[in-house]
């Protein structure tokens, strides 16, 4: 800091030295504004005076002792209700008794890699997944209170050509008794930390791996309802239960479709339609219970379940649990939020109950995956950051022969280290550059580079913890 | 009998209970927990989120904050976008009707202020301005004032047996306040016009109140960090102007201020919006404000 000063006074120096004439006529120019700010602040003050005395004649003195004597007839009133709108949330359509937040969250990614097969190796949905650029999102959110009992919230994916996906809308309660709030809707499932993240808050390029196996390239979400409880502890600590529709896309380890010709473990799926069963519903619950380290450390720890049937036999269950811890730390005299140090980590375990097929046995499938990211915020505005990401099965799964073990690549040993670099130019605007070095069992490594750059227009809703 | 006696028992514990049940108030800001303290009293429990020592604009909101205002029975916020990019996940969070808009425990402290510097436009471009004025009125004694009032009418609203407290606090507050205030304006007096440099134009109603002119930043915009360019322009500015104070404030970059400082002979004076960002005004508004206008003075009258 210091070296980027001094140099700056240098050339500051040297350019004065060269060019006093243009000094002098700055200096004219200077002195002939501050005569204006001035007369200016003159007449202002003037004006400022005879208002007071207006105030005193009337009664209504801002400085005056009577309670509440001014707060209806002073100019510059703000009254939450009467609040035109926020510079955070320019983008706002109706008036006062009715609106909306309008935003648009945008993320392009450039890049290569040595492998031949990207679109496997970055197997997010929102992963950038070819050599050259992709677009990553392009999400339109729309927020707003609803009435007196609701808000509501929905973001709307739109593709470069194609429909448009709902990736989430619902509406939420805003004061129901008893530390309860219900939502309902399309919504992310409420499952760790990852999981309920929209991109433009992740802090690396691409989705965990973990993630991607367990929940899919989209991550879980869907048709439900979620009802959580602020438990009365002394310390923050919340109680979640999500139930949702099993079948879909976005309900991967569930009843998923896949395109007709594609399996999954091998098996073609073809369990998609409801079951006889009644319950056709994924089962989320987590709890989530955070403390106050120090002055500056707060840790956050949580467990959560996602329980429901899967789509490879007539009543075959999938089973996922996860832990997460993050911690974070932030020096009691920050300054827009720097420096920083943000640990989270996250590990999950699924059964999942495969149905037997021709040539493949009944079995359950056994996956676990851990990732670990640190990032630190070391001066406004950068933040560098390190993931380890780590995917493996504890069983190989019956081959299509039936005696030897074969590897699937859905489930095989994997690792990748991602250190990256963010500059955030604003609180609307960011660039990224991440190196992901992967190592794939029986493929080998292989190295990735992308550039990221993210922007948010209009609405842009402040982050949780 | 026993039956009598057991119940007179609970209804005398009850009423004591009563008698002894705060206002549980959360300001979000030391600044508003101080003058909330000064009206409420014994009679209210005073919770602050952000850290005085802390920038309020970036503030980490930790879910220990939802249990707070989940419990709270009123929520001072500045009320002009100070605390946008952390209070609102939190209220959400906290799913208190207590504290909801329209609310008599939603207490907005910028109601009844003159806000300085409301934009005419609004642009991105310019950094993070706010579209309701600038937020940081606290330190003109004026606004602590229309503030105090503000709260002693909205504690009385919530606790109407404690009215006549609140506006007796409230009375003796303001007294203070406008015998302080002489002081104060007469301890700057000498010093009219001499100009302050800031890290962030956090300063405006202060120089308003006391004729002092801050209108030169390390920041080049609201939000934006000092480039070196930005810093030699400002440099130069305050050597041929003869600037000779930058006001410190305990989560800004000290190492910048301190080149400046260095580079250019002015004084470092340190100062807080908030009781307690500075040792010394942890008792509260009028330390806070006694602490400002002292040293400010001081350095001024040194430099003569």
């Amino acid at each position: 800091m210091e070296w980027v000063a001094a140099l700056g006074l240098i050339s500051i120096s040297l350019t004065a030295q060269e060019s006093n004439q243009v000094e002098q006529l700055r200096l004219q120019i200077k002195q002939l504004q501050e005569n204006f700010e001035k007369q200016q602040q003159v007449q202002r003050q003037q004006i400022d005076a005879l208002m007071r005395r207006i105030d005193v004649l009337n009664g209504t003195n801002a400085s005056s002792l009577k309670v509440g004597s001014n707060a209806t007839t002073a100019p510059n009133v703000l009254e939450w209700t009467e609040r035109p709108w926020w510079s955070i949330n320019p983008l706002r359509i109706g008036d006062h008794h009715a609106s909306m937040d309008i935003g648009l969250n945008a993320s392009f990614a450039a890049g290569g890699s040595t492998a031949n097969d990207l679109s496997t190796l970055q197997s997010g949905g929102h992963d950038p997944s070819r050599g050259g650029f992709n677009m990553q999102v392009l999400e339109l959110t729309l927020n707003g209170n609803v009435d007196h009992f609701f808000r509501a919230s929905a973001s709307l994916h739109l593709p470069l050509s194609g429909s448009v996906e709902t990736e989430e809308a619902y509406i939420e309660s805003l004061s129901l008794p008893g530390g309860l709030q219900l939502r309902a809707g399309q919504f992310i499932t409420e499952f760790g930390r990852q999981n309920p993240q929209h991109l433009h808050n992740w802090s690396f390029v691409d989705s965990p791996l973990v993630s991607q196996r367990m929940f899919g390239a989209d991550g879980m979400r869907g048709l439900g309802a979620r009802v959580s409880w602020l438990v009365p502890t002394p310390f923050y600590s919340e109680l979640f239960l999500t139930v949702q529709n099993d079948e879909g896309e976005t309900m991967h380890s569930f009843r998923k479709q896949l395109d007709t010709g594609k399996t999954l473990f091998g098996r073609s799926l073809d369990y998609t339609s409801p079951s006889k069963s009644l319950n056709q519903l994924a089962y989320t619950p987590r709890y989530a219970a955070a403390f106050d380290l120090t002055d500056t450390q707060t840790l956050l720890l949580g467990v959560s379940a996602a329980l429901g049937n899967n789509s490879s036999g007539p009543s075959t269950r999938s089973r996922i649990y996860g832990g997460d811890l993050t911690w974070k730390w932030k020096p009691a005299n920050h300054s827009g939020g720097y420096p920083f140090v943000q640990w989270q980590t996250e590990g999950l375990y699924r059964e999942y109950e495969a149905g037997a097929v021709s040539g493949l046995n009944a079995e359950t499938l056994k996956d676990y995956g851990i990732y670990s990211q640190i990032s630190y915020g070391f001066t406004k505005g950068w933040v560098a950051g390190l993931r380890w990401d780590y995917v493996d099965r504890t069983d190989m799964a019956t081959s299509l022969g039936g005696t030897n073990s074969y590897d699937d690549a859905e489930r095989a040993r994997r690792w990748r280290l991602s250190p990256n670099l963010t500059w955030d130019l604003s609180e609307n605007s960011k660039l990224r550059l991440q190196y992901n070095y992967d190592q794939r069992a029986g493929l080998g490594a292989d190295h990735t580079v992308w550039l990221q750059f993210v922007f948010s227009l209009g609405a842009h809703h402040a982050h949780s913890f | 009998m026993k039956l009598k006696f057991i119940t007179a028992a609970v209804a005398l514990f009850g009423c004591t209970l009563l008698a002894q049940a705060k206002l549980n108030v959360v300001a979000t800001t030391a600044d508003f927990g101080a003058i909330a303290r000064e009206i409420g009293g014994d009679r209210v429990e005073v919770t602050t989120l952000a850290k005085p020592t802390e920038d309020p604009h970036f503030v980490d909101p930790k879910p220990s904050f939802i249990v707070k205002l989940n419990r709270a029975d009123a929520l001072i916020e500045g009320g002009a976008e100070l605390e946008i990019g952390w209070l609102p996940p939190l209220l959400q969070g906290a799913r208190n009707p207590r504290i909801a808009p329209g609310q008599p425990g939603r207490i907005n402290g910028a109601r009844g202020i003159e806000m300085l510097e409301v934009p005419a436009v609004l642009d991105r471009t310019q950094g993070d301005i706010h579209a309701a004025g600038n937020p940081h009125y606290l330190v003109d004694p004026l606004n602590a004032k229309i503030v105090a009032a503000n709260l002693a009418e909205s504690f009385a609203k919530l606790d109407a047996a404690s009215a006549g407290f609140f506006q007796a606090n409230l009375k003796r507050f303001a007294g203070e306040i406008d015998i302080r205030l002489a002081e104060w304006q007469k301890t700057l007096a000498p010093h009219r016009g001499k100009r302050i440099v800031t890290y962030h134009n956090s300063w405006p109603y202060f120089a308003r109140r006391f004729g002092v002119k801050v209108n030169l930043f390390l920041e080049p915009k609201p939000g934006i960090p000092p480039s070196p360019a930005h810093l030699a322009t400002v440099m130069a500015e305050m050597r041929s102007e003869k600037i000779a104070v930058v006001f410190v404030e305990p989560q800004i970059n000290r190492r910048t201020a301190e080149n400046v400082s260095r580079n250019t002979g002015a004084a470092i004076v340190e100062v807080s919006h908030f009781p307690g960002g500075v040792k010394g005004t942890e008792a509260g508004y009028l330390a806070l404000m006694d602490h400002i206008v002292n040293s400010l003075a001081k350095v001024l009258a040194s430099q003569k």
